[in-house]
């Protein structure tokens, strides 16, 4: 969806303003919300895709005026409801009111290493041949999808080149509403800075972006 | 949109909003607190840039390594036991004299958290994320770093599950260092590309 998270090439968000020394954590709350989003996400109701898109589908004014962690918490609150493990009830009251669904798993302290080193591998076999290989030129996509898609606005009707063939990854446009992993081919496609940016474009940039088949056709 | 409270605080609505969301998941069993307490001693004691920087060194130091690196990051990184959530699937990119490399999430906030730890405010807040690729130059302007105007710029958005992990040019004067004594010139924000290897004192 055109949202908020698409920042590519925007304006007028000021000076990067790198902190020094910065910690981890800017308030205890920082901790906790990055623990309950990712237990939450370890019982496994939802995936990746859907919890990116339920980031990017908050109104771009509390978007915008919310910090990283923030954004977690009110994404995390709009899953919970959506998935019947927390109610607006149970909000409002800021304890256990209603029931809640049964959750696939629930993660322990003690299974916690052995989660985090695993990780959640997104790599899938695909059937079919990949359609290009490196160096072909290539076109993206000119769409403008109202759910989730991980092409770029700025990267839309573009042309490029392949530069690499990586491995079937699932499709996040399809996984992220719940209709199947439907693993594609990814490919590194780079862009002249000029083509993306035209007029005025620093001649000495090249953008890459990591782009799912269907995303490409040839040129 | 970094908040400057150190502290949580009673009166702080957020800081409440968070705690009873988790007091709600715990009531219902949905959560173990302890779990949280793991979860963040991993990340605020165990895995940071300095997993990175051995990673960098290593290349610098070892020809082989840094050419498997180069073809197969996830399994030259994943030999030195930094692997998981946010690194499943790595590339190494290599800064060389003609060109140096940037890496940046437009979409959201993807990270090499396996190489670098939990990203920092800046790398998940709008300016980075809408500048990095249209004014590359003018970002690392702001991280003091200039560079030679013929200096070629590639920058690398993460829009898939591929995590970047930039391996910066060794400082001259390094030969014969040790690993650990390489890795200390190894920043996060060289990493990322928003900064270069430190030069040695």
């Amino acid at each position: 969806m055109n949202g908020p998270q698409d920042l590519g090439g925007l304006m007028g968000f000021g000076s990067v303003a790198p902190e020094k020394d910065e910690p981890y954590f800017h308030a205890a709350w920082e901790r906790r919300a990055l623990g309950v989003t990712l237990t939450a996400g370890a019982m496994g109701a939802w995936n990746i895709d859907e919890s990116r898109h339920a980031r990017e589908a908050l109104h771009p004014a509390v978007y915008y005026s919310s910090s990283y962690y923030e954004i977690w918490i009110k994404a995390l609150e709009v899953l919970l409801k959506r998935h019947g493990f927390v109610s607006q009830r149970d909000l409002e009251a800021g304890k256990a009111v209603d029931p809640a669904a049964t959750p696939k798993r629930v993660l322990k302290a003690e299974n916690v290493p052995a989660v985090l080193a695993k990780g959640s591998p997104c790599d899938r076999p695909v059937a079919q041949a990949a359609r290009f290989k490196a160096g072909d030129a290539v076109r993206t996509k000119n769409f403008n999808p109202t759910g989730h898609t991980r092409l770029p606005r700025y990267a839309r009707g573009k042309h490029g080149v392949i530069e690499a063939v990586h491995d079937g990854f699932v499709f996040p446009d399809s996984n992220a509403h719940g209709h199947g992993e439907n693993p594609q081919w990814v490919y590194t496609v780079v862009f002249e800075g000029s083509e993306i940016w035209g007029e005025g474009a620093d001649p000495t940039l090249r953008v890459s972006i990591d782009a799912w088949e269907s995303y490409l056709e040839p040129a | 949109m970094s908040h400057d409270h150190d502290h949580d605080n009673e009166l702080d609505p957020f800081a409440a909003r968070v705690r009873a969301l988790e007091t709600i998941l715990a009531q219902k069993g949905l959560i173990d607190p302890a779990a949280i307490d793991v979860i963040v001693d991993t990340y605020e004691t165990k895995i940071g840039p300095r997993n990175g920087a051995r990673v960098v060194a290593k290349a610098w130091r070892d020809p082989a390594y840094a050419d498997w690196l180069k073809r197969d990051a996830t399994a030259a990184i994943g030999s030195l036991s930094y692997t998981g959530r946010q690194g499943e699937h790595m590339q190494a990119v290599f800064n060389t004299q003609d060109t140096h490399n940037l890496v940046v999430c437009t979409l959201c906030s993807c990270y090499p958290w396996s190489v670098l730890g939990l990203p920092p405010v800046w790398y998940k807040a709008p300016p980075y994320r809408s500048r990095a690729v249209i004014d590359p130059r003018g970002v690392l302007e702001e991280f003091g770093l200039t560079l030679p105007a013929d200096k070629k710029i590639r920058v690398w958005d993460s829009t898939a599950e591929l995590r970047y992990l930039v391996v910066p040019m060794r400082p001259e004067g390094t030969e014969g260092w040790s690993e650990e004594r390489l890795a200390e010139l190894v920043s996060r924000d060289a990493m990322i590309g928003t900064g270069l290897a430190e030069q040695p004192a």
